[in-house]
Order: structure tokens, then sequence, then C-alpha cells
């Protein structure tokens, strides 16, 4: 059996959790959800881009962004609805880009449209939320493979979804941990640009989890 | 029997009980004062009997003491918390004068000793007078109650205390307000091992349509709650009566009748009168010696259930029917579209047609009822179980102590 590479930097496994906070701010139409959408702070947008994700992290995959939902269910605009949710979250490293891309999309969405604003109806408005993150470590670390497939098995999906999603968009990243490891401490490049190839948004998180644990371990 | 933490391990998994024992290490050396205003009866007892023994089961040292009034003191707080429903009451000067003057003989009384202070909804809530006799300590008012729509001169009155404290918590993003304070959400929770929500056994469930005469071989449609006009319950008949054109089902509304709210006889009456001899519509009485374990066995033995509610706090009757994997038809109103992902976890209404047709989805497509109530099942698993409260709970007591975005503990 060969022997596995062993990183000089070994790979903590943190882990990322979130509590909520009200801005008591809210919009009833498409006009209010702009005005929100350009002056609410990042961590607000970041929420309301991944909270469905985390909340919902058993459905199968269709993970629509907050704001996409709304528009659809309570604003009953399935154009725009189906417009926001097909802006795919894997192109932006940062939340301000994001936010730019959202903006934009509602932006030429209403300088075709004709028809009056709708307004939600009443106890359904659009509440911006914002997301207070935690990061711990938790006690897993792997120096080679084998430790680091036996970590992705014992981490909660809030870990996979902070190596995965958080350290990448809201933190600037550029990348997820795990690639980024497996590519500059592991030397295993083949695998980083795979996990690093994933559309994460496009799993629930622990079909995810088996995801990973399938490539990591055709390279054992 | 008390809960240990590890009971719930088969239930949400090792690696969330292994997270809440990394966050309680974190809180090591901190003491966690809970005051509310009763320690029996009620939400707010019923939860903090649970959580306290489980933080402290997980090493974070939480106490939870009682304020002290009489009769004249808790129709004062009564009257605030209608205002804060929305409903008009007088509140004279002396009402007023009683609540200052319990809330004084009350800080006389009761040692403050907390690192951090959590107040839990209106009656204690002027505590925060004292915070200056105690530097250093955190004061967290922590409101059960649904404040959409509060009386603007009640609302005041309390923002004047409500903005002395360092943090506050509600239950739902509707119900936020324009303070200067950070206001985190924080949703109530159940317990999977209560008596309510426990797994039950099909010949128990049995048992309990029995007991009611209830019919086993046909859908029922149910509908707990209390018999009170802001959960329609006539709305829900008129619904069921435009199903049952279509379904052979019944309708079963469970609930309790307090014989000394007159309001109850009344709604009860008029539920009566528009049932009128209608065999397929079962009213219950819920016998309240077993009302949990019927309860229960109500919302397992039922096909499809209802909270065709005009106004709500949570709803924790439909957290505690999403949990048992029971397709959900609910209006959109409180807390239930954070329970309830229209077409994901549930069906949401907004009127009498729209949920009889929601019904009627579920009891012709019973694959789509159970997958979305399977969808329900696992939302509440993540979302609105006691480890997340706990989790919540222990979260806000660390963000006290920081104002960034991300914290790194």
């Amino acid at each position: 059996m060969p022997t596995l590479k062993k990183a000089e930097n070994p790979f903590y496994f943190s882990t990322r959790l979130i509590l909520r906070e009200l801005t008591g701010r809210r919009a009833r139409n498409i006009k209010e959800l702009l005005k929100g959408i350009k002056t609410v702070p990042g961590s607000v947008i970041y929420n309301h881009t991944h909270q469905f994700l985390q909340q919902h992290i058993y459905l199968s995959p269709e993970p629509p962004n907050d704001f996409a939902y709304w528009v659809r269910e309570f604003l009953g605009d399935d154009t725009l609805g189906e417009r926001l949710n097909s802006i795919d979250t894997c192109d932006y490293v940062t939340i301000r880009d994001l936010r730019n891309a959202i903006i934009k999309t509602i932006r030429d969405y209403l300088a075709l449209k004709k028809t009056p604003f709708r307004n939600a109806p009443k106890g359904t408005e659009f509440n911006f939320i914002k997301a207070y993150s935690f990061v711990l470590p938790t006690p897993y670390v792997a120096y080679d493979l084998k430790e680091f497939l036996e970590g992705i098995k014992k981490i909660s999906v809030y870990s996979i979804y902070f190596h995965m999603f958080e350290a990448k968009l809201r933190l600037e990243r550029g990348t997820n941990d795990f690639s980024f490891w497996l590519g500059t401490s592991l030397n295993e490049p083949e695998l980083a640009d795979k996990i690093a190839g994933l559309d994460p948004y496009t799993y629930t998180l622990e079909d995810l989890r088996e995801k990973l644990i399938k490539l990591i371990e055709k390279y054992l | 029997m008390e809960k240990r933490i590890e009971d719930y391990i088969p239930i949400v998994g090792r690696d969330n009980i292994d997270e809440l024992r990394l966050i309680a290490e974190k809180l090591k050396g901190k003491t966690i004062q809970n005051i509310n205003s009763t320690a029996v009866g009620g939400g707010v007892a019923e939860i903090l009997s649970r959580i306290v023994p489980l933080l402290n089961n997980l090493g974070v040292v939480t106490k939870w003491d009682v304020i002290k009034g009489g009769t004249d003191f808790f129709q004062v707080t009564k009257k605030i918390h209608n205002a804060l429903h929305g409903k008009r009451e007088n509140i004279t000067r002396n009402n007023i004068k009683t609540f200052f003057e319990t809330t004084k003989a009350n800080i006389k009384e009761l040692r403050l000793y907390g690192d951090i202070i959590f107040v839990h909804d209106p009656q204690p809530i002027a505590l925060i007078q004292e915070k200056k006799s105690h530097p250093g300590a955190k004061w967290i008012w922590r409101c059960h109650v649904d404040v959409s729509q509060p009386i603007t001169g009640v609302w005041r009155f309390l923002k004047k205390f409500i903005e002395r404290y360092d943090a506050t918590v509600f239950s739902a993003p509707s119900f936020a307000q324009k303070l200067k304070l950070r206001q985190f959400m924080i949703c109530p929770s159940i317990d999977p091992l209560s008596e309510k929500n426990r797994e039950i056994t099909r010949v128990e469930i049995l048992s309990v349509l029995k007991k009611y005469g209830l019919p086993h071989n046909k859908p029922l449609v149910t509908q707990v709650s209390r018999f009170d006009r802001l959960k329609d319950p006539l709305g829900v008949i008129d619904a069921f009566k435009l199903v049952q054109k279509r379904v052979d089902c019944h309708l079963v509304l469970a609930g309790s009748h307090a014989a000394d709210d007159p309001e109850s006889s009344e709604v009860l009456a008029e539920v009566r009168e528009r049932v009128k001899d209608d065999s397929n519509i079962h009213i219950l009485l819920v016998d309240p010696e077993t009302n949990d374990f019927d309860i229960n066995g109500l919302q397992r033995g039922s096909s499809v259930i209802v909270q065709k509610s005009i106004r709500e706090g949570f709803a924790l009757t439909v957290t505690e029917a999403l949990w048992k994997a029971r397709p959900v038809v609910a209006s959109a109103v409180g807390g239930i579209p954070l329970q309830i992902a229209h077409k994901y976890s549930g069906l949401l209404c907004h009127s009498v047609e729209g949920a009889a047709m929601q019904i009627k989805q579920f009891l012709n497509n019973p694959d789509y009822a159970a997958k979305l109530g399977a969808n329900g099942k696992e939302h509440v698993k993540q979302n609105f179980l006691l480890s997340r409260h706990l989790r919540d709970y222990m979260l806000l007591f660390l963000a006290l102590y920081s104002t960034k975005d991300i914290v790194y503990l």
C-alpha cells in the first residue's frame, strides 16, 4: 500500500453557526425590495442568498435565494422569480458583485415592465435579516487524505457549509477551503480542481458530503 | 424524568450535540440568570423548564428566578399583554402605579447576580432600572409575544425600558420594531421527547381515535387550537364543506375550552351552530388530563393538518404537526411562513377557498402529501427543535460581547 502524502500544514476543520439579527426593515413590493437590496449591509445580502440553503438543507436540488422565492410566491411574478433564481452564485467571489448582479436583474426587468407594482399580501412582506456568524474550531485535524476523509465524515453539515460556501464568498477567499488546502498543502491539485468545479448550490448539504466522500475515496 | 443532552443524539445526531458542547465551552465562567413571572403554566415557563436544565447539563451555569406580584399586578400585565397583541385596553394611572410598586418590591427582594440577565416578557421588564447597580452585567429582554401590531401608547411605555437593555429577542421577523438596540430573531422550539411530540405506536394512535369516536378508515382533516375567533374555526368548517363535496373525509376541530372565558364559550356555540347535524364534523374538547398524548395521537392519526388562523404568534401547533411528517395547510400569518416554505414543506393559504383547494390537493395526491410532510419534518429537525433553541441562546449570550458580523471564537 503506498504511503500517504503528509501535509506540513494540517487542515483544521472549523464550523460556522449563525444567529439572525432583525433589521426592522421591510419591503412590500418590488420597488421597496430593490431599494433595500441596494442599501442593506453585505451580511443581509449574504443571509438572503444563502439562508434557504442552510435552512432547507434536506431539499433536493432547488435552493432558490430568498428574493426569488418571495417574488415568485408572494408577488406572483414567475418571470422575475425565475431570473433571480438563475443568478449563478458560483460566478461571484464577493458579496458586492452578487448584490450588483441582483440589482441589475431587477432593474432590467423593471425597465421592461408595463404593469403596476403589486404589493405582497399583509403579513407576507419581505423582512431583511442579517446573518451574524460565529466561527469556531472543531476537534478534527487532517494531515493526510485519510484523516481528511474521516473529518469530512464526522463534521456537521454546518462545517461543510463553512468550508465550501462561507470561506469562498463571504470571506472572499476565491476558492473553497478544501480545494485550497488540497492544492497548496497536500499537493493534490487534481482533486482540488474537481472539488472546486462542483456547483455546491445544486446539492443538499448531505448530498454534498456524499459527493466529497466519493471524490476523496478515489484518491486513496 | 429530567432529560439529558445525550438523549437528543438519536434525533439530531452526535455532530450537532458536539457543536453545542463546543459553544458551551466558550461560556465557561458566565452565569445566566433568567427572570420571568411564573414557574409553572404558560409557554415561557414550559420552555424555561426544558432549557435551563439542559444548559446546565452542557456546563453553562443557568439559573431561573421568578418575580412576585399580587392579582392587581397581574391584571395590569394582562392588559399590557393584550395591548401588545393589538387589543385596546383601559390602562389607568392606578394600573401604572401598581406596576411600578410591584417592580420596586421585586427589585428589593430579588437578588440580581447574573453576568447575563435574561428577562422574559413584559412583567419583569422594568427591573432594568437596576442596570446601573450591576455594572458589567449584560441585559437581554426576550419578547415571547406577537408585537407586530401593538397599541402605540403601551408600546411607547415599554420602549423606554426596552432601549436600556443590551439586546432584545423576538420570535419572528414580523415582530421586529424600530429600536435603538440589537434585535435578534430566535424562534421557539418543540421538544421531540415530550409527551406531545414523542413517537407513538399505531396502536396508541388508534386508541386515541377510538376514545374520541373518530373513524380510522376515513381521512381526517384536523385543526388543533383553542376556540378563538383568531383561529378561524368557522373558516375551517366552510373550507371543509367545499372539500367534502369532492372527497369523503371527516373534519376534527380539537381544542380546550376554558369555562371562565366567555369568548371561548361564544365561539364554541357559533361553531356548533355552523356544524349543525353534519356527522362528519367532530368538535372535540380534549381531555386536559391526557391532553398532550391525545393531541399527539390526533395529529399523527390525521391525513391533513390545518391551521387557518387569522393571526398567530409563532404557531407551535404547526411545528408539532410538521414534526409528525403531516402535510399541513396553514395561513401565511405570524411565524407560519418561517415554518412552511410554500410547496416545499407544506401549503400556505390566504382564503377559505384557497384552504379548501390545498386540502384537496393533499387528500387526492398522497405521494405529494407524503413528500411535503417528509420535508416539513426535516425542516423542523433542522430549525425548530429544542437543540437549535439551545444553540441560538448560547450564541446570543456570546453575541453580547461582540459587534462584528463574523465572530471567531
